[in-house]
């Protein structure tokens, strides 16, 4: 029996963004537990102020390095619905596309570089390149492929220019698309290969449940396994889904009594957000090779592992890589043809709302009547996940307090990780006690 | 020879720079090879004191980010600055052309006043310490990146170009955004990122600080032939060049 622990793990590694944990164990009882967030503010929504409605998307891509296609698209939404712009079915699913292509990007860094180390054993990617050589290049390559597939679309693989409240500035020629469709097709034995060295370790993913509600997108019409388009749905919301322009409703930004922190809750005093919330509110709408992978691992609806976000950001790689190839089919048949975009200042106010790789994500801007940003309000996953995060340490310290030090902290660390924090998001910051 | 000691560090930013480095995908694994890495903790579990070259990505945007920069820069030989973030201060001097009580009451509302979520100015690496090299862009162009990387391991000075980008913009052919209706600052900051933007349709906005001894005059008249107001391309110039320093490398 462990009578005192003192963990502090300052700055959590192998995340994107600074976040601490502190456990505090005196005498078998806890004292002190904690998901700290120290990332220095950068205060976004404050500074598009006074910015053209055409500028929005160029300065908040910027909130993010890992999301940034995401974070553009859900402005751009939100620009566009406050303007009352339409876009075309050829730029939506070109945009689809695009977004599609960061999922795989951020999925196969998180699940290759940042938490598969935890599952050899090993401090980072770098000691893994010696040992297990052909599994590191095959994530390498399936990067890389994404970071390709994401220069073609947004122009860029980071901060995408491709992107104009309406449409898009330049679309591939039919000729690339073949191309990106055949590199597709040519990448799931990779994928497969990778899942494959993911399932033999997958015994070294800690076994730890608690009931939670997951947030995500849900498209009805027509039915979707959606990152896209659609409503804000639960698993306690009885199926339904709420439009997003009444997230706040979901969100509901609160201040937490024993650190005055702001989080998010809904229905219960926290929800969680991410590949496996949309999982669980949507996994029967998976593609063939999405639901082939969830069996491999034996992922089912309802589970609420927290630790297997991982693997479900897996199994949403074989389901973008199948759609996508299918929906470059859909815009090969009709013909691409380069649209005309124009758009004209108007006031007004409007949401945006996307799935990130690392879960739902809210934009929301106001404009005068010369299009320039009134106010502004965004609200990311990671926030979203820090209180699901700190429930998730209540209930499982109790349950681990007699391994050792080193293995609670490891646990803890996993945690985070597994949720893949992106913590230089965080644009409400935490309002956190710090104790050392 | 020993390898040399590289770690890389990250304040105020999106990490996006970082980003681009891990975008190296197969060159990293050669790179990696040639360099021995001791902290990024982006990417590794593992911490060190000791370094040879400090990597920066990020702002100052705190006092206490101030201290933490100066030890680096009395640890490292060489100090690089990595994306705009650091080179110019990036869309984070947005913040600065605002009062900044008023900036944090716009964010934080009633928890305006709490200590930790205190903020100063933002300032580029080169305002608080001395800056060796700066890799410019938002994020960073990675062979250029490489380019800079290697140049420095074989003890050579990098070449940064002194030109716009209107110049890689032409010889690229594109057609000229203005044409288009477009308030494009390609005449006016540095290149090295091969018109990137303006080649997939968008206006070029500053990522890359101005070139030395931008030609005002020339924006000024592209302006008039467009018959636009100096207010419109301040506005535009305000996303990434807000109080910009000189950015000579």
């Amino acid at each position: 029996m462990h009578k005192n622990m003192n963990i502090n793990v300052h700055h959590v590694t192998r995340v994107e963004g600074h976040g601490n944990i502190v456990v505090n164990v005196n005498s078998g009882k806890i004292e002190k537990l904690q998901w700290q967030v120290p990332e220095a503010p950068r205060f976004f929504e404050a500074m598009v102020r006074g910015r053209s409605y055409q500028d929005i998307q160029t300065i908040v891509s910027r909130i993010c390095g890992i999301c940034s296609i995401t974070h553009s698209l859900a402005s751009t939404k939100a620009v566009e619905s406050a303007l009352g712009l339409e876009v075309s079915e050829q730029d939506d699913k070109l945009r689809i596309l695009m977004h599609y292509s960061e999922q795989l990007q951020s999925h196969t860094l998180h699940v290759g570089y940042l938490a598969a180390p935890d599952f050899f054993g090993e401090p980072s990617v770098v000691p893994l390149v010696p040992k297990a050589t052909d599994a590191v290049k095959t994530i390498v390559k399936a990067h890389r492929i994404a970071n390709e597939w994401s220069d073609l679309l947004a122009g860029r693989t980071t901060h995408p220019v491709t992107l104009i409240p309406g449409g898009l500035t330049k679309i591939p020629t039919e000729q690339q698309l073949r191309q990106l469709q055949q590199t597709l097709k040519d990448a799931v034995p990779d994928l497969k290969a990778i899942a494959e060295v993911v399932l033999s370790v997958a015994g070294n993913i800690p076994q730890f449940e608690r009931d939670t509600e997951y947030v995500s997108l849900k498209q009805t019409d027509p039915p979707t396994y959606t990152f896209y388009h659609g409503g804000i749905t639960s698993n306690d919301n009885k199926g339904a889904a709420l439009p997003i322009e009444k997230w706040h409703d979901v969100a509901n930004e609160y201040v937490c009594e024993q650190s005055t922190a702001k989080w998010t809750k809904w229905h219960r005093d926290s929800y969680a957000v991410g590949a496996l919330a949309r999982f669980n509110n949507n996994a029967e709408l998976l593609s063939t090779m999405g639901k082939a992978a969830a069996d491999m691992f034996g992922l089912k609806k309802g589970c609420c592992n927290p630790y297997m976000n991982t693997v479900a950001q897996l199994v949403e790689c074989f389901h973008i890589v199948e759609v996508s190839i299918n929906l470059i089919d859909e815009l090969l048949t009709k013909g691409l043809k380069q649209e005309k975009v124009t758009s004209s200042p108007k006031a007004g106010r409007g949401s945006g709302c996307v799935e990130a790789p690392r879960g739902i994500l809210f934009h929301d801007y106001e404009f005068d009547k010369n299009g320039l940003c009134t106010a502004a309000d965004i609200c990311i996953p990671t926030n979203q996940n820090h209180a699901s995060i700190q429930k998730d340490f209540e209930k499982l310290v109790p349950e681990i307090i007699n391994e050792s030090e080193d293995s609670v902290r490891l646990k803890l660390e996993m945690l985070v990780r597994s949720y893949d924090p992106c913590i230089s998001c965080s644009t409400h910051m935490l309002d956190v006690k710090f104790v050392k | 020879m020993s390898k040399p000691r590289i770690a890389i560090f990250d304040f105020a930013c999106c990490e996006g720079c970082q980003l681009q480095i891990v975008n190296l995908e197969e060159e990293l694994l050669d790179l990696i090879d040639a360099v021995d890495v001791v902290e990024w903790r982006e990417a590794m579990s593992e911490q060190s004191h000791e370094y040879d070259i400090a990597i920066i990505e990020g702002s100052i945007t705190r006092p206490e980010d101030e201290k933490r920069i100066e030890v680096i820069r009395s640890r490292a030989k060489i100090l690089i600055a990595l994306g705009a973030c650091a080179t110019i201060g990036g869309v984070n001097k947005l913040k600065n052309n605002f009062d900044l009580a008023d900036v944090k009451k716009c964010v934080y509302g009633k928890s305006a006043d709490m200590p930790h979520l205190d903020t100063a100015l933002t300032k580029a690496l080169d305002e608080v310490v001395k800056v060796d090299y700066k890799i410019h862009g938002c994020p960073i162009d990675r062979k250029e990146f490489t380019y800079i990387v290697r140049s420095l391991l074989m003890g050579k000075t990098p070449d940064i170009p002194l030109y716009p980008v209107c110049v890689e913009c032409k010889a690229k052919g594109n057609p000229c955004l203005w044409d288009e209706g477009q308030v494009c600052l390609g005449p006016i900051i540095r290149a090295g990122c091969g018109a990137r933007c303006p080649s997939f349709g968008f206006r070029c906005f500053g990522c890359r600080g101005y070139v030395d001894n931008p030609n005002v005059n020339a924006a000024k008249d592209i302006i008039e032939k467009y018959g636009l107001t100096t207010d419109v391309l301040k506005s535009k110039m305000l996303l990434f060049g807000s109080m910009q320093e000189p950015t000579n490398a």
